[in-house]
């Protein structure tokens, strides 16, 4: 019987509900403890990493073990420059949202490496297909931030025509994929995608991305078979950032570890540090250069931590009280890649704080650019015209009848 | 009698069904501890414990399906979906399980589950968060479809929802949950403790499944409506000078025929209206079978206004959602003939 009285049913309770900091207990596997199995192993042969965790930074701030990338302190400056600015502007987006000048936005605090890891590890042919956190993608692949702030306010230069959410972007120049709300549907799809470079000869491929609650929608699993069946050109990624809006990461899951779903389906999987800006690199160049080589699939699962509300809808102190940001016991991924650049001879806090300092202007710019194409409140809007494009190619006798009807 | 708006009508009903009954257990998406994202599952894992009101993965089809099997061994589920935009991926547990289970066992199972869904737009919420994908359920002989305009309706349907033996969806217009709206947005956001139906008992009763109301009497056209659309339809019929007679079917199948019969008898004159696409909407079974009852007192062709046959978009919004205007200039087309 359970403390429910008369019931034998198990439901799951986060450990740190009630407040204090009972996060899951810190990984006390160390930097640099992983060997690194040869691109072509089989899904077996990863199972250590998969129930592991992959890090290079270790707690002296140092790159260490075989995972090491051995990147070069311009590259890892890029990456640190990508990241502060995706925070300045998620900082400034959240900013105008609660100003009203915004509908919505989301923010991706503590996973900026996630996203900047994994686009810097691949070419731009290489197809992304998104969910609602990877903004960083946008931005190593160069997206103008005018673009993707009037997109964000549907004004009159929003290239899906205001017919999304805020950070439901677009963006085909860049081959990234129109996300959608509904979770997990993007993993058979990027499987798909994977599938055609195959049929086609080419040695592109396809990564996607999708939350550890997600990891319980079918579509997960799907994407995953399919992907082992056609040795797909594919890296799935489950960014676990242990909060799907109120729902605990035990409750999507039964058991230790969102990677170890990989290894039945004899994908590759693994389990590495989401702070650790290095070990995300290293674990996308692996899986990158396996899919691009013919080897098959990669699912990896990003250790993070959601630094924020899941949207600008809810309010985290309400289902997570005393279970902040700050207390996560893998840090944060700028401090973390700050540190060692400093640690290198190679950064410093007053280049740093210059760094933010342009970003947050920069930001500033380009959402003043962005409203001189439509404020949120004002417009202009896409024209109504707008409205009956693009449901076909073509538009039927049905739809132009209803355009007449509206005077169009 | 207290005052409530949907979402607490819709928890007071929960409240009050979990106390009469003990088989009666709700879950879904952040539907347990943090009380459901709207919060209309708010102090029930509080009140009455994690194992009868419980979060549950982020899985609708799993969902759909844990509620089948509760539901068909002694237990009355009550699964929310976070949005009814969300509801697909368990469509095949609900069409092809939830409705057939008593048809194909020969009478021998069923599942007296309720499935409890937002719905509907006028919240800014893009083509994922606005739907109403009621006629997908309607076409699926098995299931019955509700769908609630006002607080007093919502828990006394609900009740019925829940005590009913067959499956039922019961979908909550969500631009409604905190106050009526007659499809203005320029206007002050309206409250229901202004409105007669924000009166609400706090014990037990039941409005019945099947039962429309006519909330408003009139001589010259029956307007048909549910959800939002009653109060749109109601205020264009008002703002506009015209003597419609305003129905709410608050149950879509099976709906209720000599309601609706009786008044397009005595006006001669319909008009269907509904937030969801025309083509194949339930607006269409409506003007088919008020034609097929109803020939030969009909005094000009019936009308929809409904939502364009696009999928329901974000910026333009409200030039999607079907206005006051809209339905007054179908009204008036009806009696010009």
């Amino acid at each position: 019987m359970s403390e429910d009285g008369d019931t034998n049913m198990h439901v799951p309770v986060p450990p740190h509900r009630e407040g204090g900091t009972a996060f899951p207990s810190p990984h006390d596997i160390p930097a640099g403890h992983h060997d690194r199995p040869p691109i072509d192993c089989n899904g077996a042969e990863t199972r250590d990493i998969a129930y592991g965790l992959l890090r290079v930074l270790n707690d002296d701030d140092e790159a260490v073990g075989a995972w090491d990338p051995g990147l070069d302190a311009d590259t890892m400056r890029a990456a640190l420059e990508h990241m502060v600015r995706i925070r300045a502007y998620d900082k400034r987006m959240m900013m105008m949202q609660r100003q009203g000048r915004l509908s919505f936005y989301m923010k991706c605090l503590g996973e900026e490496a996630v996203s900047v890891g994994a686009a810097m590890a691949m070419e731009d042919r290489d197809i992304l297909v998104p969910s609602y956190r990877q903004q960083g993608l946008l931005f190593v692949r160069g997206r103008s931030l005018v673009d993707m702030i009037s997109h964000c306010i549907t004004n009159a230069n929003d290239n899906v025509k205001g017919r999304q959410m805020p950070v439901h972007y677009s963006w085909k120049e860049g081959n990234f994929v129109s996300i959608s709300s509904p979770v997990g549907t993007q993993f058979p799809q990027a499987v798909g995608a994977a599938m055609a470079f195959a049929y086609r000869g080419e040695d592109s491929i396809a990564c996607s991305w999708l939350g550890e609650g997600t990891s319980a929608q079918g579509d997960f699993h799907y994407g995953l078979n399919f992907a082992s069946v056609y040795k797909a050109p594919v890296v799935l990624v489950v960014v676990n950032n242990q909060w799907a809006i109120s729902t605990h990461r035990n409750l999507a899951h039964g058991g230790p570890s969102f990677a170890g779903r990989g290894i039945p389906y004899d994908v590759a999987s693994m389990r590495v540090d989401g702070q650790d800006f290095l070990a995300v690199y290293a674990a996308h160049q692996w899986a990158t250069e396996r899919a691009r080589a013919g080897h098959g699939p990669t699912l990896l699962e990003m250790y993070t931590y959601r630094g924020d509300s899941h949207s600008s809808s809810d309010d985290p102190t309400i289902y997570r009280p005393g279970d902040g940001y700050e207390s996560w016991p893998l840090g944060d991924p700028v401090d973390r890649l700050k540190a060692h650049l400093v640690k290198l001879g190679e950064w410093d806090d007053e280049r740093h704080t210059a760094l933010e300092e342009q970003c947050r202007l920069e930001i500033i710019a380009a959402y003043k650019e962005a409203e001189t194409h439509g404020t949120l409140k004002e417009g202009p809007f896409p024209p109504v015209s707008t409205l009956f494009e693009d449901v076909y190619e073509s538009e039927p006798w049905h739809l132009l009848e209803q355009r007449g009807q509206v005077g169009i | 009698m207290a005052q409530m708006n949907i979402i607490q009508a819709v928890n007071s009903a929960l409240h009050t069904m979990f106390e009469r009954d003990p088989t009666v257990v709700s879950f879904g998406e952040d539907a347990g501890y943090y009380g459901g994202v709207f919060r209309c599952t708010a102090g029930l894992q509080e009140k009455f414990g994690k194992h009868r009101s419980f979060d549950t993965p982020l899985a609708e089809g799993g969902i759909m399906g844990i509620a089948i099997g509760m539901g068909m061994n002694g237990l009355r589920p009550v699964a929310e979906i976070q949005f009814a935009d969300y509801i697909f991926p368990g469509f095949d547990q609900i069409t092809n399980e939830l409705a057939k289970l008593r048809y194909r066992s020969g009478g021998e199972y069923s599942a007296p589950v309720t499935i409890r869904t937002p719905c509907g737009g006028g919240i800014k919420g893009g083509h994922y968060h606005s739907q109403s994908p009621e006629a997908y359920f309607t076409h699926t002989p098995g299931l019955k479809v509700v769908v609630c305009s006002n607080p007093h309706d919502a828990k006394g349907l609900l009740i019925s929802c829940i005590e009913d033996n067959d499956p039922v969806l019961f979908f909550e217009p969500k631009r409604l949950y905190n106050g009526p709206f007659d499809g203005d947005h320029t206007a002050a956001m309206v409250k229901w403790d202004t409105h007669p139906k924000g009166e609400v008992p706090e014990g037990y009763y039941n409005i019945p499944l099947g039962k429309a109301e006519i909330v408003r009497e009139g001589a010259d056209v029956t307007v048909l409506a549910w959800g939002t659309m009653v109060h749109v339809a109601k205020a264009s019929a008002e703002n506009n000078g015209i003597d419609a007679e305003v129905i709410d079917l608050r149950t879509l199948v099976p709906f209720d025929v000599d309601t609706v019969v009786n008044s397009v008898k005595k006006t001669g004159r319909c008009v269907i209206v509904h937030e969801a696409p025309r083509t194949s909407g339930f607006g269409a079974e409506l003007s088919a079978q008020v034609q097929e009852r109803c020939f030969y007192h009909l005094e000009a062709p019936i009308e929809r206004v409904t939502g364009w046959d696009t999928p329901y978009p974000h910026s333009l919004e409200w030039d999607y959602f079907p206005s006051q205007q809209r339905m007054a200039e179908a009204m008036r087309r009806t009696m010009e003939e």
